[in-house]
């Protein structure tokens, strides 16, 4: 039961409480570096690692947190793994990704994503389902991540993990630039709600059925 | 010098606008651009906070975290005169300086504009975690192409929020008059917002090349 349980803490993030997708969260970043999978996928893995860190943390220190000054306690755990996070990206990774990171790996620390999970789940939980739970949100943001910027990669440079989709295809470099972005992220998100809507629509005809 | 300034100001309010070509602060943007009179306060708000926290941080990296003669604690640690602390102390003082003025500001608007303070409510502490403030003070001093003069980054920091305000009122007059119109359910709130603001950072396109 409690494996169940613990099972269920880490798939919620994925689908039942995407963080971009169902909980719109950490846009800046989403929008920012979505220019192609390689980034998608670095920026993900970053603010996942930040993002178990501090739950872990925030979970194992919260009885000697008072209440009112909960909040700058949590930004200083969170700015620690960033600076974490940063040096390590600078040392192991390629140098062009890091510039095509910039300053987002610094801003992981007002990601809302990481904010709100230390303040709603980690305050009030156990240091190993705050760790999963770190874990699972992470990864339901880096694949939506991986989403947002393998639609944009492929219709504004016409490549997918820097290869070439097709010789014929002549690509819209308004989808890796600002505007694309926004109206790819309004797309997906309508394509969410509609989905959601369908749902519901049918559960509801069900039950007017069974009725 | 003046054209210098007006040059920094056109290029962050409009060529390099920090919502539409940066993509810095959008929760805001979205989340209080419905009113137009919630939009112009939350404006205000951050650009106050911008401009003085874009001044406090640059102080902060020149004389603490910069290595140099100039470095403050360089006269206690000399070590650190040589290292300099900025790969390992800039985000957390930075966001420590953030977060204190927030507080400050806040504690001034609740004693001195009561009304102002009301209608931000909820959002005014969450300037802290609005990355466009922690955003222009990176961009001021680590991350700036070459060193900026302390008038320069408090001009960006000031620019920067006005840009911020201008992309918040132009959308909350999109989307007072978009309460009206009768838009595909599932593109309700949220999503349409988000093509519009597309369409606007396409139309701001249009002034990029102006200033370099």
């Amino acid at each position: 039961m409690a494996e169940q349980n613990n099972l269920k803490e880490f798939t919620k993030g994925i689908v039942q409480y995407n963080p971009l997708f169902v909980l719109v969260l950490g846009l800046c970043p989403s929008l920012a570096v979505t220019t192609s999978v390689k980034n998608g996928l670095a920026m993900g893995g970053a603010a996942t690692f930040v993002l178990v860190c501090s739950n872990f943390i925030v979970s194992m220190v919260r009885p000697f947190i008072p209440r009112e000054i909960r909040i700058p306690c949590f930004i200083v755990i969170i700015a620690a793994f960033v600076t974490m996070v940063e040096l390590l990206m600078k040392a192991y990774l390629p140098p062009e990704l890091n510039a095509s990171l910039g300053i987002f790996i610094p801003l992981i620390v007002v990601n809302c994503i990481i904010m709100y999970r230390a303040e709603s789940f980690a305050y009030k939980n156990k240091p190993v389902v705050s760790i999963l739970d770190g874990a699972g949100l992470g990864l339901g943001w880096t694949l939506s991540l991986c989403l947002v910027s393998a639609i944009r990669e492929v219709l504004g440079a016409g490549t997918i993990f820097g290869l070439k989709v097709s010789e014929s295809y002549q690509p819209a470099s308004v989808m890796i630039m600002a505007p694309g972005a926004f109206i790819v992220l309004g797309l997906l998100l309508g394509l969410f709600n509609w989905r959601k809507l369908r749902r519901s629509e049918k559960s509801m005809k069900a039950y007017i059925k069974h009725d | 010098m003046i054209k210098e300034i007006a040059l920094i100001i056109v290029s962050v309010v409009f060529v390099n606008n920090f919502v539409l070509a940066k993509f810095l602060g959008l929760c805001p943007f979205l989340g209080v651009s419905q009113k137009t009179s919630a939009a112009m306060g939350m404006g205000v708000a951050v650009t106050f906070v911008m401009t003085l926290s874009s001044a406090i941080t640059w102080i902060v990296y020149n004389f603490i975290l910069l290595p140099g003669d100039a470095n403050i604690i360089a006269k206690v640690f000399p070590s650190i005169r040589e290292l300099g602390l900025v790969e390992v102390l800039k985000t957390i003082s930075y966001i420590l300086v953030i977060a204190t003025l927030v507080q400050l500001v806040e504690m001034m608007l609740r004693k001195m504009v009561p009304a102002l303070y009301e209608s931000l409510g909820i959002y005014l502490p969450l300037i802290t975690t609005n990355c466009a403030v922690l955003g222009v003070a990176l961009l001021n001093t680590t991350d700036a192409p070459k060193h900026m003069g302390f008038l320069q980054a408090t001009v960006q920091g000031f620019g920067a929020g006005i840009g911020f305000t201008v992309a918040m009122l132009l959308m909350s007059g999109i989307r007072e008059r978009l309460a009206l119109v009768n838009i595909p359910q599932p593109l309700r709130g949220i999503p349409i917002a988000f093509i519009c603001t597309g369409l606007m950072a396409l139309a701001f396109f249009g002034f990029s090349g102006m200033v370099q």
